[in-house]
């Protein structure tokens, strides 16, 4: 049998908190009311559901066969040079395949953090503004990405 | 010798028998305390107690209560898992109290229990769930028909009962709801036990509402949140294959899309 008492029976001196005067109660974050507003009725996130799986699945040959040609194959990373890439974007194929690459991970990588930001960003504004930096990134590298690939020049001094 | 009874009485009078056989063990319970009318603070109390592992850890509390201390405070109603009210979380996980026996949580260590996550904690294991039942109600759990009432019973095939079988079971614990990753972040996501129990009327064949749940389930908030991290299935007293539930609202509003 147990001897001890309630651990916080007993307080010493005055007591801060009483019958009348409780303490506040620690909220869980965004909570469920009767005034959470209604759904928006549209297929936005469940077309962003099924981005992530379509493109995960093309990613897995894209991002694999990338690292193999880079990483592995012929000498591995020290033949990677200015030479090696103006070789590979002189072809069409290869040109496509960095593309699509680089669309489908910005914004399968993009799409994934818009998740973890509506997660974890409590404040709306805290996630709004997150939100506009995650977008100004993924724009920013996307079309830069996508200029070098079409305007790469093998001859440039 | 015969019985059991009789071959007893043949022993030698050993004083010390009856206490060796004794089924109690002292056992240690490491519950989280909260009294806003004391402190702003929980903390973790420790009980010894001598009991039977062949109890369940509500009888550990009740022995508590009844015997150490009265103001250890904790809901339950039935005690036979059938009510719903005593989800808590032992050793780390979800479950009911009075369906879990202390012998199968190793009793050698101190049993930590605390309330469930993700709702506010009013006192000791008591939470606040009105924000669970909210998403309930939101997701419309009841019959909806169009048309009259027919004057007999509406009849259903046991194929058409069975489509929807498992998802009746559950009693509204908020075992699953309160240990989602994804609620404890934002309690603005329905939830496992919301879309368990739309599914219970989503694939009831007697049912005409489906549409307006699924429409209801399409929202942020719906079950596009979901990550399938499979805690609720693991959570669930009812042994509700929760997470396949979720999984089959998805297909379902993918396959009326498409
Ligand atoms: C290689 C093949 C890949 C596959 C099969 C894949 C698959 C997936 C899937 C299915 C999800 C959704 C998880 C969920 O909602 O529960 C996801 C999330 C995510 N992916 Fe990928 N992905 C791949 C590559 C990538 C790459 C290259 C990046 C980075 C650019 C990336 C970044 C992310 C992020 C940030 C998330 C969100 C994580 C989360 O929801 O917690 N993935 N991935
Ligand atoms: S689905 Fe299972 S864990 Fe969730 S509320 Fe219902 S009975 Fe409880
Ligand atoms: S007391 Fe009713 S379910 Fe446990």
């Amino acid at each position: 049998m147990s001897t001890e008492t309630s651990a916080i029976g007993d307080v010493e001196g005055s007591a801060l908190y009483d019958v009348d005067n409780p303490a506040p109660v620690i909220e869980p974050p965004r909570k469920r009311t009767g005034k959470t507003p209604k759904g928006s009725r549209t297929n936005f996130e469940m077309y962003a559901w099924l981005f992530m799986r379509l493109s995960g699945i093309v990613l897995v040959v894209l991002v694999l066969g990338h690292l193999l040609i880079q990483l592995v194959l012929d000498g591995g990373v020290s033949k990677i040079g200015f030479a090696f890439v103006a070789g590979r974007w002189a072809s069409p194929f290869w040109q496509m395949w960095d593309l699509a690459m680089l669309w489908l991970a910005m914004l399968h990588g993009a799409n994934g953090l818009r998740t973890v930001i509506n997660d974890y960003a409590e404040r709306d504004n805290t996630r709004f503004w997150l939100k506009m930096l995650l977008y100004t990134a993924t724009v920013f590298t996307v079309l830069l990405g996508t200029l070098v690939i079409f305007t790469f020049d093998p001859n440039i001094r | 010798m015969a019985t059991p009874t009789l071959e007893k009485a043949d022993m030698a009078p050993e004083p010390e028998a009856g206490f060796a056989d004794s089924p109690y063990i002292t056992a240690t319970f490491r519950i989280r305390r909260f009294n806003p009318e004391v402190s702003d603070e929980a903390q973790w109390q420790d009980f010894q107690i001598e009991i039977d592992p062949k109890e369940r850890v509500l009888d550990a509390l009740h022995k508590i209560k009844w015997e150490t201390d009265g103001t250890l405070t904790f809901r339950r109603s039935c005690a036979h898992g059938i009510c719903g009210s005593d989800a808590m979380r032992i050793n780390g996980k979800n479950r009911l109290a009075c369906k879990t026996l202390i012998k199968d949580l190793n009793p050698e260590k101190p049993i930590t229990i605390e309330a469930i996550k993700g709702l506010t904690v009013l006192k000791d294991l008591v939470v606040d769930m009105d924000p669970f039942f909210q998403a309930y109600r939101d997701v419309m759990p009841f019959l909806i028909t169009k048309g009259n009432e027919p004057t007999r019973e509406r009849l259903q095939s046991p194929e058409d009962r069975e489509r929807f079988d498992d998802t009746t079971k559950c009693i509204l614990c908020a075992a699953c709801t309160s240990s989602c990753p994804v609620f404890w972040n934002d309690g603005q996501y329905f939830g496992p036990a919301a879309i368990v129990n739309a599914h219970r009327f989503i694939f009831d064949s007697r049912d005409e509402g489906g549409e307006q749940r699924l429409e209801i389930l399409n929202d942020r908030d719906g079950v596009w949140r979901c990550r399938t991290t499979f805690n609720c299935t693991d959570a669930c007293p009812r042994g509700i294959e929760v997470t396949k539930a979720i999984q089959e609202v998805k297909r379902a509003l993918i396959t009326r899309r498409f």
